[in-house]
């Protein structure tokens, strides 16, 4: 069962009056009806809902891979909705990691490189403070032998353990996890979540996951269900 | 290494097999062009090369007769207001030959870009040998200036005589080989010519080969004074052989000794115009027809760059939601165009000198405008920055709009599609 909000928790990324249309002429679709939504930094905050309702939708928008239609979104108090791509791009490199149902991991590079891949983009640190910080990681995934593999040699489970670490990698203020374990076993979906929910709190950054399970829901701090387009608690 | 570079390498083996081919293209565009280039341009360097060893960069012969509107302009006072009358080249008259060819040679030698000035006299002939008669043209010349303006000196081959017994015999003569052929006359036989009613005995000296048949047919080289005695030309020239220190300022230099000196001038460009447009004809044509080699590589990168995307597109809506801008995408694929274009001219430029060497290498037998037993190439820095620049212009163009399409995706839409 969820645990009860932490109320002095800092607001790591908020949305108002969230629209989106998706489609066109007949085929267009109001997918969100006036979301609005906050999450905070140190807790797990699941939305669930039935297929189609709006859940990715929603968490595409608060990624700023998607622009709404009307409303607006906050990270970390900056309103970003309106920005220009090249903001919403460098605001997704230093402030947004995401982990995908399907794992995204570039193929032709090791998991090394995987994770290495967000830090080169920021630039923050030297290419042996890279190497350090993802071998770290992937240690913390349980992944720490297997750096140097490609990620076809990989299994599904431990490409996507690779991918939260990559997610951390720039030790976003907010992870956005689009059903991270809908592709995998009971096992493997327990392993991924623990690891994303305790290494999100440890290094207190908010975490906003998309899932169909139940069980994953139930063991966040907060579950926000959707229908049709809104939130409905 | 740039993060776009390590990204556009390991894209690189992606699609391998269709990435060879067009590497291969290139490769294969880039040499072939090169090939072509030095060959064309080497028979038309070599063709320079005659004709400038032949008949000089510059050559002055026909007197320019001033018409009436150009003496009342020449006629004016000092100080007097000044008007120049230009008449139309094509109108004007000319008299025959130089009439003070001494002066004009000293007036020529003062021109800073003059090396060497002949002073030649011209007349018709029949030779004739104990074997038969022929047509021929006497020039009459000082050796030693006109080995200044020509490659006279090269032309005498070994085992067919020498210079110093030409210069060393007053009744020598320097005869072209296919004269001789015709005549059978060999060094050291003895001949008549016959110029009007005049008719005296000389002696081969050498025989000279410039590989232009219409000029080893027709040429008889004499001594300027014994020339004049022979065509009964006992003052004046029939042109002037003028050579060069920069061979492609001919054309400005030919303009300026006209307008000074007066007589019709021209240059080995004007004289040759027709040979070397057809070169030139040749060497575009022959450029035009290897660039689809290059142009069909191009196509079959920009096809693989195509592919690379719609296959990419997960990996460019990643890299998009981890920061990485559109430009950084775009980057990416014009890297991967820039590392076959690299590749593809290096390997060009080996596969070119390569075979640019081999068909120097080739035994060919060319007589008529020149004479070479084998092929004829110029090794040019220009012809590999063409070849790089025509290879850059259609590898790049085949990169850019793959990599515009790659970053004007939206990493949103392509995630969702995955999820659904």
């Amino acid at each position: 069962m969820s645990a009860p909000i932490q109320a002095g928790a800092k607001v790591a990324l908020r949305c108002e009056g969230l629209h989106r249309y998706l489609g066109q002429g007949e085929g267009r679709v109001h997918v969100l009806r006036g979301v609005s939504f906050e999450a905070r930094s140190g807790q797990v905050t699941a939305i669930v809902g039935p297929s189609g309702c709006g859940k990715s939708t929603t968490l595409y928008l608060l990624g700023l891979l998607d622009q709404p239609d009307g409303g607006s979104i906050w990270i970390r108090d900056q309103l970003m909705s309106n920005s220009s791509d090249l903001d919403r791009t460098a605001a997704r490199c230093e402030h947004i990691g995401f982990v995908f149902q399907f794992h995204f991991l570039m193929q032709e590079f090791s998991a090394l490189d995987n994770v290495m891949m967000p830090m080169r983009k920021l630039g923050r640190l030297t290419e042996e403070a890279m190497v350090a910080r993802a071998q770290s990681l992937l240690k913390d995934v349980g992944l720490g032998e297997k750096g140097h593999r490609l990620a076809t040699q990989l299994s599904g489970g431990e490409q996507q353990r690779v991918a939260v670490a990559r997610a951390l990698a720039n030790q976003p203020a907010i992870i956005l996890a689009d059903e991270p374990t809908g592709n995998l076993d009971v096992k493997n979906s327990g392993l991924v979540f623990d690891l994303l929910t305790r290494l999100a709190k440890e290094n207190g950054q908010a975490v906003v996951l998309v899932t169909h399970n139940p069980d994953i829901a139930n063991r966040c701090d907060e579950i926000r269900p959707m229908r049709d387009g809104e939130f409905v608690k | 290494m740039s993060t776009n570079l390590r990204i556009a390498l390991r894209f690189l083996t992606a699609r391998k097999r269709s990435m060879l081919m067009s590497l291969a293209g290139i490769i294969f565009g880039v040499g072939f062009f090169i090939v072509t280039q030095a060959q064309t341009s080497g028979f038309e360097q070599f063709f320079i090369r005659t004709i400038l060893g032949t008949n000089g960069a510059i050559r002055i012969e026909d007197k320019i007769q001033d018409t009436i509107f150009a003496m009342a302009a020449a006629g004016h006072d000092a100080g007097a207001s000044k008007f120049e009358v230009r008449v139309d080249r094509s109108a004007r008259k000319y008299i025959e030959g130089v009439e003070d060819p001494a002066l004009l040679a000293e007036a020529l030698r003062k021109f800073r870009n003059v090396a060497g000035v002949s002073t030649v006299v011209e007349g018709s002939v029949i030779a004739d040998s104990s074997f038969k008669n022929d047509s021929a043209k006497v020039y009459g010349i000082n050796l030693d200036d006109h080995l200044v303006v020509s490659d006279l000196a090269a032309q005498v081959q070994r085992g067919s005589g020498s210079l110093e017994d030409f210069r060393s015999t007053p009744q020598g003569v320097l005869l072209g080989k296919v004269l001789a052929d015709r005549l059978q006359l060999v060094v050291g036989d003895s001949f008549t010519l016959q110029a009007g009613t005049e008719q005296r005995r000389y002696r081969v000296s050498a025989i000279y080969s410039t590989g232009v048949s219409d000029i080893d047919k027709v040429r008889i080289y004499l001594h300027l004074g014994e020339a004049r005695s022979l065509l009964k030309k006992t003052a004046g020239a029939s042109f002037i052989q003028v050579a060069l220190f920069d061979r492609d300022r001919a054309p400005q230099d030919a303009v300026q000794m006209e307008e000074v000196l007066r007589h019709s001038t021209k240059s080995w460009q004007e004289r040759e115009e027709s040979w070397l447009q057809a070169f030139k004809a040749l060497q575009i044509s022959a450029a035009l027809t290897v660039s689809t080699i290059i142009l069909i590589s191009g196509l079959g990168m920009f096809n693989t760059l195509a592919m690379i995307v719609i296959e990419k597109t997960k990996e460019i809506a990643i890299l998009r939601s981890m920061g990485y801008t559109r430009r950084d995408i775009s980057r990416i694929f014009i890297w991967l165009g820039a590392i076959v274009l690299v590749i593809g001219t290096i390997g060009g430029w080996g596969l070119g000198a390569g075979v640019t060497y081999g068909v120097s290498k080739m035994p060919i037998r060319i007589r008529g405008i020149f004479s070479a037993d084998s092929f004829q190439v110029s090794w040019n820095i220009w012809h590999y920055v063409v070849a790089t620049v025509t290879a850059a212009v259609v590898v790049m163009t085949a990169a850019v709009i793959p990599a515009r399409r790659a970053a004007r995706l939206e990493p949103g839409d392509i995630i969702r599609g995955t999820s659904q």
